[in-house]
C-alpha cells in the first residue's frame, strides 16, 4: 500500500441526523460511541434505542481509542473498484475496550499482524475524509529482544 | 366457536409526518417496535419471531437480519411479508401460523417508512453501507475471510484444512454433469495455488456465481401418499437469525446454525451422526468447516482432522454435498441454497443415478445467509 489513501475516490458514510455525532467526532480525530444509561452498556453502531434493553436514554461518550484485533483480512481483490489502487490493504474487526466491535481500516505496523494484537485509534484521511482507523500498538523499546 | 388462532397483545404507532428529514426507515422501525413490545409488557428478548416488509432501496436484501441486528433480536422465525396493503393483515395470520407450527412464540410484526423530499441518489442506507463500506469492506468475501482468519487463530486450523473442503466439492461435482465444474476437478494443491482474494481466502474457496433456478413443492404428508412420486418427509427444522454485519456477529467461530441444527435434530429425534447425507450450505469453505463443528460431528476446531478421517463421496461413510455443493455446482444466487434441498430429495428418492448413496434414509440440509447470520436447518427422511 503506497498510495495516498486520501486521494482515493472511495464511498463515504451515509450520515443521518442520528449518526452525525459519530462522524463529526471522527472528522476531528475522535471516536465517540453511545452508552446506555439504563443497562450501562456501550453500543455500536448508533441507534435510536439500546439494542440490549431498548432504552432511549443513550448518551455519546468518547471511547478510549484502545482495542483488540478479533480478526483481519488482507484484501487483494476489493469489493469496490475505488479501493483497487490501495490493494492489498488490511481491514479488521476491532473489539473496543468499551465492549462493542467496529470494522475498521488497519494501518500497517512494524510486525506482521496477529489476531489478539492490541490496537490504538489512528485517525486517517481516506477518500477525502478522516475516518477512525486503527494501528497496532508497537512493543516498547525495553520489550524488544536484545 | 373455533379455537383462537393467536392473539394480538401489544400495539405501537408513530405520528404521521408529511416528510421526514435525515431519518432512516430502520430508525423508525426501532421506535415503533419499542412502543408495541413495551405496550405488551414484554422484554425485547421475549420476541423470537420477526415479520417485516420489504425495504425497497434502503436495505435491498437480508431485510429481517438487518432489522433483527438493529433491534438486538435473535429470532427463530424471520420473514419478509411482501403483500402491499395486505402486508399488515398478512403478517398477523402468518405470525399465528408460525406460532401454531412451533417456529416461535412471540412475533413482532412491523412496518414503517420514511419519506424524504428528495430520494437519495444511491438508496442503500443500511448500517453496513454506512459503517463498513467507507473502511474498504464491501462484499461477502471479506466477511468470510474475517471468519476464516478467526477460526485459524482460535484453533490453529490451516489453509490446507480448508482447501480439503473445496477439493472434495470439486471431486463430487465430477459425478454431476450439470455442475459448472464438471470435468474440472481441483485438488488441494490447486486450491492453495489459486489467487488470494482476501487473506486467508483463496479464489477456489469461493463459489462461482451462475444463473440457474431450483424449486420444490410441499404438501401435507397425507396428500403426498396419493401422488405418484415417492414422498420425502420433513422430519424436523430449526432456524436462527443473529446479526447482519460480521462486526456484529455474537461469535466468529460458531454460528446460528448451531442452535438451528440442534432444534432440527431434537424435532426429528435424530442425531448428526445418523445422517446418510450431509447437504451443507457451502458459499465458502469456512462455512462448511463451521457447520461440521456446530453440528457436533466433531469438537470445535477439529474439522480438519474430521475431513481427513472420512470419505465424503457418495460411496463414503460421510457423503457431503454429493451434487458438488455450490463450490462445485455453482451458485445461482438465492437458488444456490435450494440446490442442497433438491439434491437431498434426489438422494432420498433413490434417484441420484451414478452418485446414489446406498440406502439413503436421512439427510441434513443447511441454509446460510449474509455473514453466517441467517440459518435454517432441515432433517429430511425417505418415506
Amino acid at each position: 500500500m503506497s498510495v495516498d489513501l486520501n486521494t482515493l475516490k472511495t464511498p463515504g458514510p451515509t450520515i443521518t441526523a442520528l449518526t452525525r455525532p459519530f462522524w463529526d467526532a471522527a472528522a476531528k480525530g475522535r471516536l465517540t460511541i453511545q452508552h446506555c444509561e439504563d443497562c450501562g452498556k456501550a453500543i455500536f453502531y448508533p441507534r435510536p434505542i439500546c439494542p440490549h434493553c431498548w432504552s432511549k436514554r443513550l448518551v455519546w461518550k468518547d471511547a478510549s481509542g484502545g482495542g483488540r484485533l478479533k480478526s483481519f483480512s488482507e484484501v487483494h481483490k476489493p469489493g469496490h473498484p475505488s479501493w483497487l489502487p490501495a490493494a492489498p490493504y488490511v481491514v479488521g474487526l476491532v473489539e473496543l475496550a468499551e465492549g462493542p466491535t467496529i470494522l475498521s481500516f488497519i494501518l500497517p505496523g512494524t510486525r506482521p499482524l496477529q489476531v489478539g494484537d492490541m490496537l490504538l485509534l489512528a485517525p486517517t484521511a481516506i477518500g477525502g475524509r478522516v475516518l477512525p482507523a486503527f494501528k497496532p500498538v508497537e512493543p516498547r523499546a525495553e520489550e524488544k529482544p536484545q | 366457536m373455533s379455537r383462537a388462532k393467536g392473539a394480538i397483545v401489544g400495539i405501537g404507532e408513530l405520528k404521521p409526518q408529511r416528510l421526514t428529514q435525515g431519518v432512516t426507515t430502520l430508525e423508525m422501525i426501532a421506535e415503533v417496535s419499542r412502543l408495541a413490545v413495551f405496550d405488551a409488557g414484554l422484554e425485547p428478548a421475549a420476541i423470537d419471531g420477526l415479520l417485516v416488509g420489504p425495504q425497497v432501496g434502503e436495505t435491498p436484501q437480508h431485510v429481517p437480519a438487518t432489522i433483527a441486528e438493529y433491534l438486538g433480536l435473535a429470532p427463530t422465525m424471520a420473514n419478509v411479508v411482501d403483500l402491499g396493503g395486505a402486508s399488515g393483515a398478512g403478517m398477523v395470520w402468518r405470525a399465528a401460523a408460525a406460532i401454531e407450527a412451533g417456529m416461535c412464540e412471540a412475533v413482532l410484526c412491523v412496518l414503517a417508512n420514511n419519506r424524504e423530499e428528495v430520494a437519495p441518489r444511491s438508496p442503500n442506507r443500511n448500517p453496513i453501507r454506512e459503517f463498513d463500506v467507507p473502511f474498504g469492506a464491501s462484499g461477502a468475501n471479506i466477511s468470510y475471510a474475517l471468519l476464516m482468519q478467526a477460526h485459524m487463530a482460535e484453533y490453529g486450523s490451516t489453509a490446507r484444512d480448508f482447501a480439503l473442503i473445496a477439493a472434495a466439492a470439486r471431486a463430487n461435482a465430477q459425478l454431476n454433469p450439470d455442475a459448472i465444474f464438471f470435468g474440472k476437478p481441483a485438488d488441494v494443491e490447486a486450491v492453495l495455488a489459486s489467487p488470494m482474494i482476501a487473506s486467508p481466502l483463496h479464489l477456489l474457496e469461493i463459489v462461482m456465481p451462475v444463473a440457474g433456478g431450483e424449486a420444490v413443492v410441499v404438501i401435507s404428508a397425507e396428500r403426498a401418499r396419493s401422488l405418484r412420486r415417492p414422498p420425502v418427509h420433513l422430519l424436523g427444522a430449526g432456524e436462527k437469525v443473529t446479526h447482519r454485519a460480521v462486526s456484529q456477529a455474537p461469535h466468529l467461530t460458531s454460528g446460528p446454525l448451531k442452535s438451528a441444527m440442534a432444534r432440527a435434530f431434537q424435532q426429528s429425534g435424530t442425531r448428526a451422526d445418523e445422517m446418510d447425507l450431509l447437504s451443507l450450505y457451502d458459499c465458502y469453505t469456512i462455512m462448511v468447516a463451521t457447520t461440521i463443528e456446530d453440528a457436533g460431528l466433531c469438537a470445535p476446531g477439529a474439522f480438519g482432522a474430521w475431513l481427513n478421517d472420512h470419505d465424503l463421496s457418495h460411496k463414503g461413510d460421510k457423503p457431503l454435498n454429493t451434487h458438488g455443493g455450490q463450490l462445485g455446482f455453482g451458485q445461482p444466487d438465492l437458488a444456490g441454497g435450494m440446490t442442497h434441498v433438491v439434491e437431498a430429495v434426489r438422494q432420498l428418492r433413490g434417484e441420484a443415478g451414478e452418485r446414489q448413496i446406498g440406502n439413503a434414509g436421512l439427510a441434513l440440509i443447511t441454509g446460510n445467509g449474509a455473514t453466517m447470520s441467517e440459518a435454517t436447518a432441515l432433517v429430511l427422511g425417505a418415506a
